[in-house]
């Protein structure tokens, strides 16, 4: 018999085998008979009238089954891609929601947007055929900055989204936050950008579809993070089959960070197309394609404004946010720089009265929809910044100035007055424990050492809280949600008392298989070798809205959690026939029904057999069989959160910033697994400082050309530049999850950026300098130093 | 990929007249050429692998020349006892090129016929003086790049050595771009026996020698004598990765670093 491995305990993790062995089985690897192979043709254009297409020498090159085009999606009545979220402006008035075609119906408006889909029978073929394929194109003006974007004169996106605004959205109380402004002592103001990312997942997005005309069932193997959102939006709204005829498998994906958490143009097509050709079609994008049609995330330009009294205390706090939507919407995109932005905008802070208003634009590039963290980076970023810019203009140290408006542990839960009430945290304890482990005492000596070799030293704080758990629909539905973000899990206990998980979260690096079979042998009593997890497969798994926004242990861990008590339950109605007890005498504990008080007793494998081979039964009033399923809907968000503190030193000469000592300490809630939460950490703070230091999409003003399209020119963190971190837990279990878990998948994108700029700045103060945008490039910081006010004498 | 027709001859002759044909292209480490056809960038209609190619990995020293042949790899290079011996500067370059799955496929001969304006190679064989050997002559370095992925070579001709007379001392210094890795600038500098040269790659025009900078070191070999001088940005490109002042200044930093070395 195995061991159990629970709560708090840290198992390899059972996935690890296959994918260090090169045993995983990821959408690239399927093959099928017959199989042929599709290549997108995407528009080189950032804007331009489609005036017509001909692809008679593209179907008569070698091996070409097909060209689909827009005019074949509109002939075959397909349904555009769907918005899962309908916000409403401050003027009660709904976005605007220009559909989103399959295929570009009479207008490209980005670099990348899917012209045609080639088919041929094989991936070299499909490629040349596809450079057959002759697009009539009436280059337009095209616009990518949302400041340019609203400007008068700016090149129109769409007739019914004049100035190519889509919403102009608010949240807080305008009126309490300008009399907040009338009484504060001292304004500290911030303008800033948060740079656009791309998030590059190590797969690339993949495809394969099948159609069965004998049963007209339809198969789609895809990369995604949702396979049952896939199925219902891409069965019921676009491609208008019966739901039950689809299925849809996420196989084993490597890596997500949101970008596959959307249903995208090329699922739909490719299993339209499938039935179409008669023969499976596949496609994997290439890494550069991946670049102008993988969703991007972030893209803000931010005015903000904190109002303090005389003794620093935070009185109001005033948000001005463009959010660049891209060129079209995306399945949450207008969710995310509105609900899971503005409401994180209190952050650790007792700020009374606060205002947002995010005006949401169309622009001529890729769609921008949640990348991880999702609007909760871009407001930690901007709420920590701004403390930093307050604390030096009043004098006042940074982490003086945090602790006099922190919210103390006494005062949760706390409401803020946007929108969301913290259930549970400590941010003061985080912080103290982060000051400890930093070794802030010793900084003033490391600084002076790299004076001493001409080094500019800096130490930078983020205090930080998020909202994550997604989400309680509820309140998402309040907020324009058009689905539910409850999960589902089904425990299917064997006749020998082994268990398979069935679950609706995805697990694409995350260690779900590990981290939910601890929860059964916690849960169930049973070794944690006995407990398989099965997800990402839609006729496999009851149903389910997949994973992001930090909501598999919260959400799913809780719906496993719930189907392991009536697991329970039913084990002890059975028991209690078994032992000739009544029900309320039986006791259940580490894997073993007893009778309270005495040695009666049954292990759980005995009681799963005699479920499954039900001679002593109580039949009459209880069914054979051990399978329960649950489904939870959280009442709340979770917040975890937690303070980072970054130390960099900088180069003068050459601007480059090196991250010296990287320190975090968070509140994820219960830790189940401490070695995986580590990892997610690491990772988390990783791409945070990707974001700070190097990431970013940058798109030519005049052509719409993406001009970091490449990994060439778009830089990602990687492991030879990423620091040692110190990284640990201070967990205050939250409230109202059953297992008092908070999620902590995106708790490190969302805390570091703002630790590692506060450091830069930190380490350039003394020049007079007061911010700088992301990424703090060497040639950024170079120019920065070039035009500092104060004399580079002072280093 | 698109098909191409593939040789691989086992002498030089034979090579030389198989490149004479429509759209044919040398293929050594591959490092450039190879992603470049992936990507359906370029379609010859045929390749000459030069791997089979006799004498063509040798890395040997003579009569106070250290020369390699075309096809040395990076990582054979940086690992030479001979080469950290006799051209330390040389090895710790080959050592820094691209990352170690390039180190190990691409050669010297390709990567001074493809010439790329941010390669490292450039920079030493321009500053060292090296002589470039051909299947028919022998093209001083001075003679041998011509800007932009543009050089001396025939079409039909093949570098088959790099001769490299040995300095005094010599060091290169360069900043890498954090993306592609390639050197946003990187300086090489050298005394030689023809005194000070100085050479440059990554401005984006292609490798160039340094006048300012070799007059400044030539009256005086030492990190103070070029770290105050500033370049002209008007010879140095602007791209996303970095503006043309902020390339012009890096040039001074880096050449100091390397003079730096050259004298620890």
């Amino acid at each position: 018999m195995g061991a159990i491995n629970g709560v708090g305990a840290a198992p390899l993790r059972k996935e690890d085998l296959r994918f260090l062995t090169g045993r995983g089985n990821y959408v690239a690897d399927i093959k099928r008979p017959n199989m042929a192979f599709g290549v997108f043709l995407r528009s080189p254009h950032a804007h331009a009238r489609l005036n017509g297409i001909d692809a008679k020498a593209a179907l008569a090159a070698p091996g070409a089954l097909a060209v689909l085009t827009g005019e074949d999606v509109a002939a075959d009545g397909l349904g555009s891609l769907p918005c899962g979220w309908g916000i409403v402006g401050k003027d009660g008035q709904p976005m605007k929601e220009p559909p989103f075609p399959l295929m570009a119906q009479g207008k490209v408006r980005f670099v990348g947007d899917i012209v045609a889909f080639v088919i041929a029978d094989t991936l070299d073929e499909a490629r040349a055929a596809a450079e057959l394929v002759e697009v009539d194109y009436e280059p337009l003006p095209a616009v990518v900055g949302v400041l340019d974007a609203i400007a008068p004169g700016a090149p129109q996106l769409f007739d019914e989204a004049p100035g190519n605004l889509c919403c102009d959205w608010a949240l807080g109380d305008e009126a309490a936050t300008e009399a907040a402004f009338a009484k504060a002592a001292h304004v500290a103001k911030l303008s800033l950008t948060n740079n656009r990312l791309i998030g590059n997942p190590m797969e690339p997005r993949a495809a394969l579809a099948e159609y069965n005309p004998g049963t007209g069932h339809y198969t789609l193997h895809s990369t995604s993070q949702f396979p049952h959102v896939v199925r219902w939006l891409m069965s019921a709204l676009v491609l208008k089959i019966p739901e039950q005829k689809v299925r849809v498998v996420a196989p084993d994906v490597g890596g997500g960070f949101g970008v596959k958490q959307f249903l995208y143009g090329e699922e739909a097509i490719i299993t339209w197309a499938a039935r179409k050709v008669g023969v499976p079609v596949k496609w994997v994008a290439e890494r550069q394609e991946g670049f102008v049609s993988d969703r991007h995330g972030r893209d803000h330009v931010t005015e903000a404004e904190l109002a303090l009294d005389e003794t620093g205390k935070f009185l109001g706090f005033r948000v001005h946010t463009l959010a660049n939507m891209g060129g079209y919407l995306s399945t949450f995109g207008p969710n995310i720089p509105t609900n899971l932005y503005a409401p994180l905008l209190s952050g650790v802070y007792t700020t009374p009265a606060i205002y947002c208003n995010v005006k949401v634009v169309f622009t001529n590039t890729v769609p921008v929809d949640a990348y991880r963290g999702a609007g909760r980076p871009e407001a930690t970023f901007l709420v920590e910044r701004i403390v930093d810019v307050a604390a030096a203009e009043m004098g006042i140290d940074c982490v003086e100035l945090r602790r006099r408006n922190m919210i103390p542990a006494s005062a949760f839960p706390y409401q803020t007055p946007v929108l969301v009430e913290y259930d549970s945290g400590d941010p003061v304890a985080c912080l103290d424990k982060a000051q400890e482990n930093a070794d802030v005492a010793g900084f003033a000596a490391r600084k002076a050492a790299s004076a001493a070799n001409g080094k500019l030293r800096g130490l930078g704080y983020s205090t930080y809280v998020e909202a994550c758990g997604l989400a309680p629909s509820r309140m998402a539905g309040r907020l324009g949600a058009r689905g539910g973000l409850y999960e589902s899990a089904t425990v299917r206990v064997h006749p020998t008392g082994q268990i398979t998980v069935l679950i609706g979260t995805h697990n694409h690096g995350q260690g779900h298989e590990t981290t939910f079979a601890q929860i059964v042998s916690e849960r169930l009593g049973v070794p944690f070798d006995s407990v398989d997890v099965v997800y990402g497969d839609t006729d496999r798994v009851q149903f389910g809205m997949g994973t992001y926004g930090s909501r598999s242990l919260v959400v799913g861990g809780s719906a496993l959690n719930k189907a392991s008590d009536k697991v329970i339950v039913k084990g002890k109605k059975i028991a209690a026939h078994l032992l000739e007890a009544g029900e309320r005498d039986i006791e259940f504990e580490a894997g073993v029904f007893s009778v309270a008080g005495t040695d009666r007793r049954k292990t759980f494998a005995e009681i799963a057999g005699a479920a499954y081979v039900p001679h002593d039964y109580p039949l009459e009033v209880l069914e054979p069989g051990l399978e329960e399923q649950a489904y939870y809907d959280p009442v709340n968000f979770t917040y975890p959160g937690g303070a980072h503190i970054c130390e960099v030193e900088i180069d003068p000469d050459t601007g480059v910033v090196k991250i010296e000592r990287y320190t975090g300490v968070d509140d994820v809630g219960t830790v189940i697994n401490p070695m995986i939460v580590e990892g997610q950490l690491h990772g988390g703070v990783v791409q945070g400082i990707g974001q700070a230091l190097c990431e970013a999409a940058v798109y030519d003003v005049e052509t719409g050309q993406l001009v970091s399209g490449s990994l060439m020119d778009y830089c990602m963190p990687r492991a030879d530049t990423s620091p040692r971190m110190d990284v640990s837990t201070h967990s205050t279990p939250c409230a109202h999850t059953p297992l008092g878990v908070k999620g902590c998948g995106e708790v490190g994108t969302i805390g570091s950026p703002a630790a590692v700029m506060n450091a830069v700045v930190d380490a350039l103060a003394h020049l007079g300098v007061t911010h700088v945008d992301m990424p703090a490039t060497p040639n950024r910081i170079w120019r920065v130093i070039q035009n500092a006010t104060l004399p580079r004498a002072a280093e | 990929m698109i098909a191409f027709d593939y040789h691989k001859p086992s002498r030089l002759a034979e090579a030389v007249a198989l490149l004479a044909g429509a759209e044919t292209r040398p293929l050594a480490g591959g490092m450039t050429l190879l992603p470049t056809i992936k990507n359906r960038l370029a379609s010859p209609a045929a390749l000459v692998d030069l791997s089979g190619l006799p004498g063509m990995t040798v890395i040997q020293e003579g009569a106070g020349v250290v020369t390699l042949g075309a096809l040395a790899r990076h990582a054979d290079v940086a690992g030479s006892a001979l080469v950290q011996a006799r051209l330390p500067a040389l090895a710790r370059l080959a050592g820094s090129i691209g990352d170690p799955a390039v180190r190990h496929r691409g050669t010297i001969g390709g990567s001074l016929a493809n010439n790329d304006p941010a390669a490292d190679y450039p920079a030493a064989v321009l500053a060292l003086g090296a002589v470039i050997v051909t299947d028919r002559r022998e093209i001083a370095a001075d003679d041998f790049f011509r800007g932009l992925f543009e050089t001396a070579l025939g079409p039909d001709e093949i570098v088959t050595a790099v001769r490299f007379p040995l300095p005094r001392r010599a060091a290169y210094a360069k900043l890498r771009s954090p993306a592609s890795r390639y050197p946003l600038i990187g300086v090489f500098v050298a005394e030689t026996a023809a005194g000070v040269r100085v050479a440059m790659t990554g401005a984006g025009h292609g490798v160039l020698r340094v006048a300012e900078f070799e007059q400044a070191l030539a009256k005086s070999f030492a990190p103070e004598a070029v770290s105050g001088l500033r370049l002209s940005a008007a010879g140095f490109a602007s791209d996303i990765h970095a503006e043309a002042a902020y390339r012009a200044h890096l040039a001074s930093v880096m050449a100091a670093r390397a003079v730096a070395e050259a004298l620890a």
